[in-house]
């Protein structure tokens, strides 16, 4: 059986009965068992997904009313809740928390008879964009396995690269979906702030963040967007898309568009290989009658401070429940006084997230607020004003998602200002709240790079349809793994 | 000069749900911990979903005390750790980035003194600690949540009281306030608590903190008062510092705590965009808003000629306004509000007696309708209201059951007049020569008849046997 299929073609296959979801999950179970000990891509593995496909079969031969995934096996980033599922984010300090509810996105996949295969490995609490800050261990590139996969969501981007799901949700707080998209060669998709419901999303930085698909092709994101994206009661911050049907004329093209060359984003930290990418991107994109200007986004040059200064904030608050009294892990109160058990329990958290919580108790806190998060937010502002005019001569935006190409693992790790660095492409899309896209486009040395699209808020379909067309001019190899 | 600032923290008893999700907002019957969900127990990836219920009655508060309203209010996290806190931040609202909370700066009346409302802010209550085992050794802290996450309205005056009477008059006149407009009871347990700053002159500010209740707040604060005072006769330094209420005691004790070098790192929640609450909200808000008890006590004097002072007590108290609104009549309101400021106050003057009242505003109808119609004396009238109140039956089976009708069968009543007459021959004697002694003899007459006889009928007989005008 074929596993290296789109989502789009698993839903023709079983509906036309060439297969059935309960051999294609059966023989997904068997790759992950056979080649994960080398990815480590998941936490956990789903030891009823067979059994649940077997159900979606029966409804399917019984002619009863089958939801649109048709048993489409999924994986989950480990910071979204299922219900009685374990729920870790990669952390020690969560490592026996199990959700008692589902996230919204769970629940509306459940609706539509997805299945999850398993828990998809991430940097600890989504901190890092290499998966190597993982309490339980670094995930691999499928495409060399020295290599990370990115992150923070690399064992999503791994497992759909490696053909272990067909799917994948992350969430992308400054590029925790594109980036490892991008390293690994699969789609990934940041949409408008609001648009998908983070309610069930562990967060780490809450305004900016979002839950995002990676999938093989970018009809597949639409595919996923159209399942879960919409208001959502239970998160205030969603937005109404009116039902939008995301692949209804993503085949429109971008003939007469307008895209904009972000300057800042292929400054001199970009190597050689992703400019010489880039520059093919756009001829491709003008061959296809699109009309490609450089533009300049003058605040980018802060954008990094500005990303991890409101990140730590919001992270330092958003982190401060993890007291292990209501939940957490095996370590009892008895006998302690309340702070100094607390921060004994808080050592459980790893030496990122430990990093973050200490610049998160400082950059907001009296007598340095001025200095430091307020002057994020300034940036944050400035940077949004700045995007909202380029919006108004630009359909488009457009910059090689990440400036590098992958690295091996152990390589930036000790050098974390070096590896904040690598953000600078990503993170204006969440500071600003727009969509932005990462679409497999070139190979170097069989190392994956991947273009970054950006388009105005609530632009996601047009940003969907160009990012379908720029799909649609390369071919790329099959993963060695 | 003394100033006294107070900070109340006042329930929203009477909405549904909590601020943040649709566990109960009335978490005082539930069996610990089982008025509880993902959401207000902070569990991880839940997220907090706006009451706007809420938000309607907060800004209803502000309006009643007369504070400006912003068109756009947020909330903030306000971050500190404490076991009662699930998230170990309090979603609340702050003024420092702009006027962003509820209510901005307003004024109420307290008798002749303006007090000025500093500000008002909607935020989350925490969950309730409770302490077991006898020694400090050996004590644990039990958390529950069931009020966690639940709506509390906080208010903020200036410190412009300078007694604690004054203090008195404007936490009643606030209770009033917050029960007439529907959006609390705060007779209800721990719906209503307060935190003080008080100084003299001279002196720093002393915050006192954990004051359960209104009737302390004024014993805490004339505590302090009198303690700042005799340190300063000493000449003693009185210190900026915050005390805590212990109510055991009924004194405030310094707290060692680090309470004012903590930092709260104040930010805005970005999970609960920024509400707007335009002029046509507020207009619309108002409309909805129950008469104000000044209104009505202008309404009680002006239309039904009620003494002021009867006036002001039904205005000022919901339980007694409601029932005089519903059972009044053009014709027999004064008899309505005379039953209930006379006889009706002090048969339901708790809380618990309140609800264990049978008494229906039908109930209340009939009793002045039938004192008016003199089919029940006044005095018997007491007996009926007693016997309504714990039986909840019809006027008209305890009248026959208690035999409270009156007696006004006119040959009935002669022969006890005859009777009273060969009695007292002296005083009939004397109310020939002055006819107001006549009150006497009617006396007389209540007194044989248990106080059943119509008054009035019997005046007219009495005059007639004795053969005055």
């Amino acid at each position: 059986m074929n596993l290296k299929i789109s989502a789009l073609e698993y839903i023709q296959e079983v509906q036309n009965g060439n297969i059935s979801a309960e051999d294609f999950v059966a023989k997904t179970l068997e790759r992950i068992q056979s080649i994960d000990e080398k990815l480590h891509a998941f936490l956990s593995v789903n030891d009823k997904a067979v059994e649940q496909a077997r159900q979606i079969d029966k409804k399917i031969k019984s002619g009863d009313k089958v939801g649109e995934c048709f048993g489409m096996p999924i994986s989950i980033k480990d910071n979204m809740c299922i219900k009685d599922n374990k729920t870790t984010c990669a952390s020690k300090m969560l490592k026996d928390f199990v959700a008692p509810y589902d996230a919204t996105v769970i629940s509306k996949l459940k609706q539509q008879d997805a299945i999850f295969v398993g828990k998809a490995n991430m940097d600890e609490f989504a901190m890092g964009l290499t998966t190597e800050f993982s309490a339980f261990g670094p995930s691999s590139n499928p495409w060399n396995t020295d290599y990370v996969p990115g992150g923070s969501s690399g064992g999503s981007a791994a497992s759909v690269s490696a053909f272990e799901c067909v799917a994948s949700l992350g969430s992308d707080t400054g590029g925790s979906v594109r980036n490892p998209a991008s390293f690994c060669s699969v789609v990934g998709y940041k949409p408008t702030y609001g648009l998908i419901s983070r309610y069930g999303l562990i967060s780490y930085a809450n305004s900016i963040e979002q839950i995002g698909p990676l999938t093989r092709t970018v009809k597949d994101t639409a595919f996923m967007l159209n399942l879960i994206s919409g208001l959502d009661p239970n998160d205030n911050t969603t937005i109404n898309n009116q039902d939008q049907d995301y692949l209804l004329g993503i085949d429109l093209g971008i003939e007469g568009k307008k895209i904009g060359i972000i300057k800042e984003m292929l400054g001199d930290g970009t190597s050689a290989e992703v400019r010489s990418a880039t520059k093919d991107a756009i001829s491709k994109m003008e061959g296809l009658g699109a009309i490609c200007e450089e533009v300049s986004l003058d605040m980018v040059k802060y954008s990094v401070a500005a990303y991890y200064t409101i990140t730590a904030t919001e992270a330092g608050s958003n982190l401060a429940r993890y007291d292990n009294l209501r939940y957490g892990y095996d370590f009892s109160v008895e006998g302690y006084e309340f702070n100094s058990y607390i921060s004994k329990a808080r050592q459980m958290f790893g030496p990122e997230v430990k990093r973050r919580m200490i610049i998160g108790g400082f950059v907001p806190s009296a007598g340095q607020a001025g200095k430091y998060f307020l002057k994020a937010l300034k940036v944050k502002n400035k940077l949004t004003r700045e995007i909202s005019e380029t919006f108004k001569k630009f359909d488009l935006l457009i910059a090689p998602t990440v400036p590098i190409l992958p690295f091996k693992k152990g390589e930036k790790i000790d050098d974390p200002v070096a590896l904040f660095q690598v953000d600078i492409n990503t993170v204006t899309a969440n500071l600003t709240g727009r969509p932005a896209i990462s679409v497999p486009f070139a190979m170097s040395n069989g190392l994956p790079i991947g273009m970054q699209l950006i388009a105005d808020s609530n632009q996601d379909k047009l940003l969907l349809q160009a990012a379908h067309a720029l799909e649609q001019t390369v071919t790329l190899p099959e993963v060695p793994i | 000069m003394t100033m006294i600032g107070l900070e109340i923290h006042c329930q929203l008893t009477n909405l549904q749900s909590k601020l943040f999700c649709t566990c109960k907002a009335n978490y005082r019957e539930f069996k610990i911990n089982e008025n509880i969900c993902p959401v207000c127990m902070g569990l991880p990836g839940s997220l907090p979903r706006l009451n706007q219920e809420a938000v309607k009655k907060a800004t209803m508060i502000a309006m009643a005390l007369n504070c400006s309203t912003p068109e756009k209010i947020a909330f903030f996290r306000k971050n500190y750790f404490y076991p009662d806190s699930p998230k170990n931040f309090q979603i609340t609202q702050l003024n420092i980035y702009g006027d962003t909370s509820v209510g901005g700066t307003g004024s109420i009346m307290v008798g002749d003194k303006k007090i000025k409302i500093t500000r008002i802010q909607l935020e989350e209550d925490p969950g309730r600690l409770i302490y077991e085992g006898s020694s400090s050794k050996n004590q644990i802290t039990l958390v529950d949540y069931n009020r966690a996450g639940t709506p509390l309205v906080e208010i903020v005056t200036e410190p412009d009281f300078e007694n604690p009477k004054q203090v008195r008059d404007f936490l009643n006149i606030l209770s009033d306030l917050l029960a007439n407009l529907g959006v609390a009871d705060p007779s209800l347990e721990g719906a209503m608590r307060a935190d003080a700053n008080v100084s003299i002159k001279g002196g720093k500010k002393v915050e006192i903190k954990n004051i359960g209740s209104f009737h302390d707040l004024e014993k805490a604060v004339h505590f302090e008062i009198t303690r700042q005072e005799s340190l300063h006769s000493r000449d003693i330094e009185i210190i900026q510092e915050t005390r805590h209420w212990d109510d055991q005691r009924k004194i405030t004790v310094s707290s060692r705590s680090k309470e004012e070098e903590l930092d709260y790192r104040y930010f805005l929640e970005g999970d609960i965009p920024w509400i707007r609450i335009d002029s046509d909200v507020h207009q619309k808000l108002k409309s909805e808003m129950p008469e104000s008890i000044s209104s009505k006590k202008k309404r009680y004097i002006s239309k039904y000629n009620i003494p002021p002072q009867v006036a002001d007590v039904l205005s000022s108290d919901k339980f007694y306004s409601d029932m005089f609104e519903k059972a009044h009549t053009e014709s027999n309101a004064k008899e309505v509000a005379n039953i209930i400021t006379t006889e009706l106050m002090g048969l339901v003057d708790t809380r618990e007696k309140r609800i264990a009242s049978k008494l229906t505003f039908t109930h209340l109808k009939e009793l002045a309708d039938s004192i008016q119609s003199g089919k029940v004396s006044r005095s018997s009238s007491k007996n009926a209201l007693h016997e309504i109140l714990k039986t909840g039956k019809d006027l008209s089976v305890i009248i026959a059951e208690l035999d409270l009708g009156n007696v006004s069968d006119e040959s009935e009543l002669s022969e006890i007049i005859t009777h009273v007459i060969s009695e007292e021959s002296q005083a009939v004697e004397q109310a020939k020569s002055n006819p107001q002694t006549i009150n006497y003899l009617v006396g007389k007459v209540m007194q044989k008849t248990k106080g059943k006889a119509d008054p009035t009928l019997t005046l007219n007989l009495l005059k007639k046997q004795i053969g005055i005008s």
